[in-house]
């Protein structure tokens, strides 16, 4: 008998799977977001500086708060900039 | 007593001393104003994400002291807001998370320093061959070239830790498939 590993597939069937998203500040206990630390803060911004949408980075909201004020304080300290391309 | 923190931004055109005394004068004056200073952290020389008064560079201080209120802020602020020498300032208060977190990044205990710095360290040993090099090219800058390519080298090790292990895990699965 041909079991399911024997099939091949002509496309992965694993693509088009979505991964659950989570907020990785309650599953890793961060509490505090340092305005100062430029690498952290560059994870919730795109490519032009702006501040992605929870939808994407799967925050919670009382965290997600928090990251817009530690980015727009960074930027007010030239850590991070207000308008660019190509940051990343 | 509530925390607070003051993040500076001294012109870079000034000599190494004015720059310290500049800082340290505003340390001062904190202090004089009653206040208790926790901690002072120099952040060095920095590249601005954007020019500020036609400068791209700027050397960043941070002063965490705790005080009984915050009025002696406003007097602060003023001062800075009047010196030329000062590009940008900010006044944060930070709560008790905060007040955890600076201690903890002092005392070397939170993970993602502790990887920059064990990044940093191995970085150094692989640049330090390099850096050789340079320096024998260009005597003048002995320091500068090698924490600042590590810094940058060591970013996107550290930030990409969470999501690239499922991505790259799924990634070999797909070219196993093909091939079969």
């Amino acid at each position: 008998m041909a079991t399911r590993e024997d099939i091949k597939f002509l496309s992965n069937p694993k693509i088009g799977q979505l991964r659950s998203k989570y907020c990785r500040f309650r599953k890793y206990n961060i509490r505090y977001i340092d305005y100062k630390d430029e690498d952290f803060l560059m994870q919730f911004v795109n490519e032009q500086g702006k501040i992605l949408p929870r939808r994407i980075t799967g925050n919670s909201l009382k965290y997600q708060r928090k990251i817009a004020t530690a980015v727009k304080r960074a930027r007010h300290l030239a850590i991070l900039p207000y308008v660019t391309d190509l940051l990343k | 007593m509530p925390q607070y923190e003051i993040t500076f931004i001294v012109d870079p055109v000034l000599s190494g001393d004015e720059i310290k005394q500049t800082a340290d004068n505003y340390v001062a004056k904190i202090k004089e104003e009653g206040a208790e200073i926790v901690h002072v952290e120099e952040m060095g020389l920095r590249q601005l994400a954007y020019p500020i008064k036609r400068r791209n560079s700027g050397v960043y201080y941070c002063v965490e002291f705790s005080a009984p209120n915050g009025v002696l802020i406003q007097t602060i602020e003023l001062a800075m807001r009047r010196d030329e020498r000062i590009m940008r300032f900010l006044t944060a208060a930070l709560d008790k998370y905060g007040v955890q977190y600076n201690l903890d990044k002092r005392e070397g205990k939170i993970k993602a320093y502790k990887f920059k710095k064990e990044a940093i360290a191995k970085e150094k040993a692989e640049a330090a061959k390099k850096d050789d090099k340079r320096r024998n090219d260009n005597k003048k800058k002995p320091s500068k070239p090698a924490p600042k390519p590590a810094a940058k080298v060591e970013a996107p090790a550290e930030t990409k830790v969470e999501t690239p292990v499922e991505a790259k895990a799924e990634t070999p699965s797909v070219n196993e498939k093909t091939e079969e």
